[in-house]
């Protein structure tokens, strides 16, 4: 591969692959191209396979070397995935399965016409939207940090660099490093990766340093269950987070920059080597980059599945092979981090975003947002909501809108019930919360977080003792062990969680628990556990009826607590045909066929639910 | 238990595709992981003699992570997810009836007959397809407890 040694010969190589990238996406010379969703979601449903057929296909009919097939990153939609994409006609279809291929090449590819039935409908209004842009899921979006996603090969640095890829570097390495970081600090750019501290001072603080070894270090360790952005990102356009911590690696000083990510992220892992080889081999990694005196190298260090290690003096124990816990603050990582030398550490999102800064300037960056808030945070939006995925959106964008607007509300007709944001560390919203704009400020007021970007819708039947239990065996389970107030206060309180939902609860326990929550959040060393009882204190503050049904009444309201619900045939709706009795492991359930409607013996019931599954006409329920 | 040589050469050339980084321990043990499935003592042993490190060291590091394991696991691991999104959904009815089906007790053990370990996940990420179980590579997405007795019982007849 030629080298680019120059800034001219960037921007030439630039011109040429943006030519080409838009020959692809408008069909230039009668070029055709088929893409498919290449990200974690889609390709646990089969979309390789669908790539391997598309392309078996094509061969057959002898187009293959007509029509280009290429994986791309997210599509966000995941709910619908997997994705497949006709340029230039611009046609998505979704939810393909490898047994569509067929009838996408005979009649779009070679007869010309959408295959109706694979285009999104809305299920409301029953529109049909060919087009992706359309999509109301798409309408309130606007992608800053997923730039690229789900339109360029991640593993090709042509098709990067034809989609605005190290412009935002060329640019940066024209200014000075001040230069660079007071246009961070003037973008308002903060942390993604839960506390939001603003960017720019971060970097000020290591750029002030005197020394000849700094480090970046990029935050991969995205451990918080349900959360999937970091992972997108990196799947999605490497090369848009390598351009980031180069930039800011140019800004502080320092040659060498540390990629830290889950190992459970094997796809990420691999285009994120890819992409590192690939510029190394065109020298925009390695000795003075664009004939600057600007060097630099990235290299790749794998979690091993420990969910403190995203804590970031954690992470850095973790590179340096060490058991991964925290270190006391001061001295912070700017002045002592990495090996003792000074290091910034920054989420994969906040680097994603660096990039476009440089590229718009920090005005128009500052444009969009609230006012101490600014841009765009990507959530993973999960749970009991319709449309599951990956969405951006702009700061202040309200809870309601991200749940209805572009989640499409709770499915089946359940009531919403809570939306917790920010993983084990944040805390469960409710509907009275639903008009607040998502900020840092404002979810912290609502006595929740930013976090890295979960967002888990609940409805009726989820249970939020149950849901703090949760929350509370993930934290006890990955509590480092280190401090005391984290390794034995979340212990205790994950009891007290246990005894309430086993009814065993009493009145006082509601007091010491919320005497556990703030002693633990006080006390704790780090920030894993500084904020590990914030689901217990939230639902507590949002939810204390239903603590108090369960320890008084005894009752589990969404039924989801085994001890405190029972299984209940409703002899009005049954039709007495036996198929729960036949299913029941344990033989708790009698009734004559045809004859007697069915009971369940509740002293014998393990509640198990296998009964509620075999019914087929709706007649057994939890009480 | 000795190290088979053929073993202990291995290990000695993963310490040595290392060596050069600054500190290498986690790179080391995680190359050792995915290709042995374990990392016993003995093993440990062949690591500390290697880059000079104390036993004591690197047991405290591989048994800080999950990822480590001192004992070997199933052929089949299965891995249900109990990320949230997964959670909410009902996935612990799943590893509840997949410790049930292979007579277990609780998450992280392993058949007498060595064919299936079961772990709780964190999260793989497939949050649309909650919830969802994997068996070493293969996704089963959008489960109901009632498909979990047949998905076993195939892997029990290819043995």
């Amino acid at each position: 591969m030629a080298k680019i040694r120059t800034q001219e010969e960037l921007a030439a190589r630039i011109g040429k692959c943006e030519s080409c990238l838009k020959a692809k996406f408008t069909g230039e010379g009668g070029k055709r191209a088929i893409v498919i969703c290449g990200g974690t979601g889609c390709l646990s449903n089969k979309s390789a396979e669908i790539k391997a057929a598309f392309e078996q296909k094509l061969k057959e009919k002898g187009l293959d070397k007509k029509i280009s097939i290429n994986f791309v990153g997210c599509f966000g939609f995941c709910s619908q995935g997997p994705f497949v994409k006709i340029f230039p006609e611009d046609t998505l279809y979704r939810m393909v399965k490898v047994s569509d291929v067929d009838r996408i090449v005979e009649n779009d590819i070679i007869g010309g016409k959408v295959v109706e039935d694979l285009v999104y409908v809305d299920p409301n209004t029953k529109v049909k939207y060919p087009k992706q842009d359309e999509i109301p899921f798409y309408a309130k979006q606007k992608r800053v940090a997923l730039h690229g996603s789900s339109m360029i090969n991640p593993e090709d640095i042509d098709e990067a660099l034809g989609y605005d890829s190290f412009k935002g570097l060329a640019k940066a390495l024209t200014m000075k490093p001040q230069e660079v970081i007071d246009m961070i600090l003037k973008s308002g750019l903060r942390g993604r990766g839960g506390a939001g501290f603003p960017t720019g001072r971060k970097w000020q603080f290591a750029h002030d340093q005197v020394n000849n070894t700094k480090y970046v270090v990029c935050n991969g360790d995205e451990g918080d269950p349900g959360a999937f952005m970091d992972r997108s990102m990196l799947e999605a356009n490497p090369f848009n987070v390598i351009e980031g911590m180069m930039i800011a690696g140019y800004a502080i000083g320092a040659k060498e920059g540390y990629f830290y990510v889950r190992a459970e992220y094997p796809i990420a892992v691999n285009r994120l080597k890819i992409a590192i080889k690939k510029l190394n081999e065109v020298g925009l990694l390695g000795r003075h980059i664009l004939g600057t005196d600007f060097s630099f190298q990235a290299h790749i260090r794998l979690g091993a599945g420990a969910f403190v290690c995203g804590e970031e003096t954690a992470l850095l124990n973790s590179i340096e092979g060490k058991r991964g816990m925290p270190r006391p603050r001061p001295p912070f990582p700017a002045i002592k981090g990495l090996w003792q030398k000074p290091t910034i550490i920054n989420n994969v999102e906040t680097l994603a975003n660096v990039p476009y800064i440089l590229r718009v300037g920090a005005d128009e960056y500052a444009k969009v947002g609230t006012e101490k808030s600014k841009g765009t945070k990507v959530f993973a939006l999960g749970g009991k909501v319709n449309n599951v995925g990956l969405v951006e959106v702009p700061m202040g964008l309200t809870l309601k809108e991200l749940v209805y607007d572009i989640g499409g509300g709770v499915p089946n007709g359940k009531q919403f019930k809570a939306i917790q944001t920010g993983g084990p560390s944040g805390g469960c919203l409710t509907v009275k919360n639903l008009d607040t704009p998502i900020d840092y400020d404002n979810l912290i007021a609502q006595g929740s977080m930013m976090g890295s970007g979960g967002a888990i819708v609940m409805d009726e039947d989820n249970c939020m003792v149950n849901i703090a239990k949760f929350y509370m065996e993930f934290i006890t389970d990955e509590s480092c062990g280190k401090c005391t107030p984290c390794r034995v206060g979340t212990k205790r309180i994950l009891e007290i969680l246990t005894k309430i939902t086993k009814g065993q609860g009493t009145m006082e326990d509601l007091t010491y628990l919320q005497e556990l929550a703030f002693a633990t959040k006080n006390g704790a060393l780090c920030g894993l556990g500084q904020t590990a009882a914030n689901p217990v204190l939230s639902t507590m503050k949002n939810f204390y009826d239903e603590y108090v049904a369960h320890v008084r009444d005894k009752k589990c309201p969404a039924h989801e607590c085994k001890d405190l619900m029972e299984y209940y045939i409703d002899p009005e709706k049954c039709k007495k045909c036996s198929a729960c009795a036949r299913g029941c492991p344990v033989g708790a359930i009698s009734g004559v066929v045809g004859k007697e409607a069915f009971k369940i013996d509740t002293k014998k019931c393990i509640k198990c639910g296998s009964c509620i599954s075999t019914c087929r006409f709706g007649a057994i329920s939890k009480r | 238990m000795a190290v088979q040589s053929i073993a202990k050469e291995r290990i000695i050339e993963i310490c040595e595709t290392y060596k050069k980084e600054p500190t290498p321990l986690m790179m080391i043990l995680s190359d050792i992981q995915k290709e042995f499935g374990y990392i016993p003592l003995e093993v440990q042993e062949i690591v500390s003699e290697q880059i000079g490190l104390p036993v004591a060291e690197i047991y405290g590091v591989v048994t800080f992570y999950s990822f480590f394991s001192l004992e070997p696991k199933g052929k089949y691991v299965i891995g249900v997810c109990l990320g949230t999104a997964c959670y909410v959904k009902g996935s612990q009815a799943l590893i509840d009836k997949v410790l049930e089906v292979l007579k277990l007790q609780k998450a992280g053990q392993t058949t007498p007959d060595g064919l299936f370990t079961v772990d709780a996940l964190r999260c793989i990420g497939a949050c649309a397809l909650a919830p969802t179980m994997k068996i070493n590579d293969q996704v089963y997405p959008k489960l109901k407890v009632s498909d979990i007795p047949n998905i076993i019982k195939e892997y029990q007849a290819r043995g």
